[in-house]
């Protein structure tokens, strides 16, 4: 799935970083318990999470992940954003709630990581 | 290649950024990805632990084109049964560590799980050491 449809089926905003029409996504886990996060080997994923501060910024650049969509509308403090820019993480807010944004892009075909 | 980097208990802002810099220079010296990844989220588990758990600590990261060897050592409250802290699920976390999005007991399981050499030693009142090794190649 391409992230401008990700960003488009979440009524999602871009913070930080590009994105170009081509790239897109197979995968994505969600979680806000970033020590989760961690346990997965694979980095070709996208990380949905309601955990709206640094640290889940921190837990992508570890993971070597490139995208995170951040739900429930919540204003990331801006030295999340920052850091977001600074790592090459393209963070994406969206206003719905974590059960939602899965389900819409579940559905869209959007595949889950396990 | 030698790095050592000062961890702050309690900084929740900086927690990580001893790994970022870790994982920068890993990359710069064109390690392989999986490597790369295994070692930082390792470290910055193990980061974390000191943030979440110590005073204050110091990381020491000594690369070279073998392996990755990574010295914590903290001044803390120590570790009294190392074996129930190593228990997937085993935390004795504060709220604020787990609104940080850790704090599940889940830590020191996976760094043990990505090095392939893993030492812990602790004194209670006292501090904690971990050692992680990952071979390179
Ligand atoms: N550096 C440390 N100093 C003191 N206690 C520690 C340290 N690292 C781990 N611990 C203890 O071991 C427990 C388990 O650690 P861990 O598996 O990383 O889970 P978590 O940090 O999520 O609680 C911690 O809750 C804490 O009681
Ligand atoms: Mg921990």
């Amino acid at each position: 799935m391409t992230i401008h449809e990700i960003v488009s089926l979440v009524q999602g905003k871009v913070l930080s970083g590009k994105i170009t029409q081509e790239e897109g996504i197979e995968y994505c886990f969600a979680s806000d318990l970033m020590s989760d996060v961690l346990t997965v080997c694979r980095s070709d994923f996208m990380l949905l999470t309601g955990l709206s501060n640094v640290q889940s910024i921190r837990t992508a650049e570890m993971s070597d992940l490139k995208y995170v969509l951040l739900v429930r509308g919540k204003t990331p403090p801006q030295e999340m954003i920052d850091l977001a820019e600074d790592s090459g993480i393209v963070l994406i807010v969206s206003p719905y709630s974590m059960f939602k944004a899965s389900g819409i892009l579940y559905q869209a075909g959007l595949k889950g990581v396990f | 290649m030698d790095l050592t980097f000062q961890i702050q208990g309690g900084d929740f802002t900086s927690a990580g950024a001893a790994s970022s810099q870790v994982r920068r220079t890993l990359k710069e010296l064109g390690v392989d990805a999986s490597v790369i990844k295994r070692v930082v989220v390792a470290l910055y588990e193990a980061e974390v632990n000191i943030v979440a758990h110590a005073y204050k600590g110091e990381i020491m990261a000594q690369i070279s084109p073998e392996r990755v060897f990574l010295k914590l050592t903290d001044e803390g409250p120590g570790i009294p049964d190392i074996e129930k802290a190593m228990t997937p699920g085993y935390s004795t976390a504060s709220q604020e560590v787990r609104e940080m999005g850790f704090g599940a007991g889940m830590g020191l399981p996976n760094i043990s799980r990505n090095a392939d050499v893993f030492n812990i030693h602790s004194v209670p009142d006292r501090g904690t050491t971990v050692e992680i090794t990952i071979q390179i190649s």
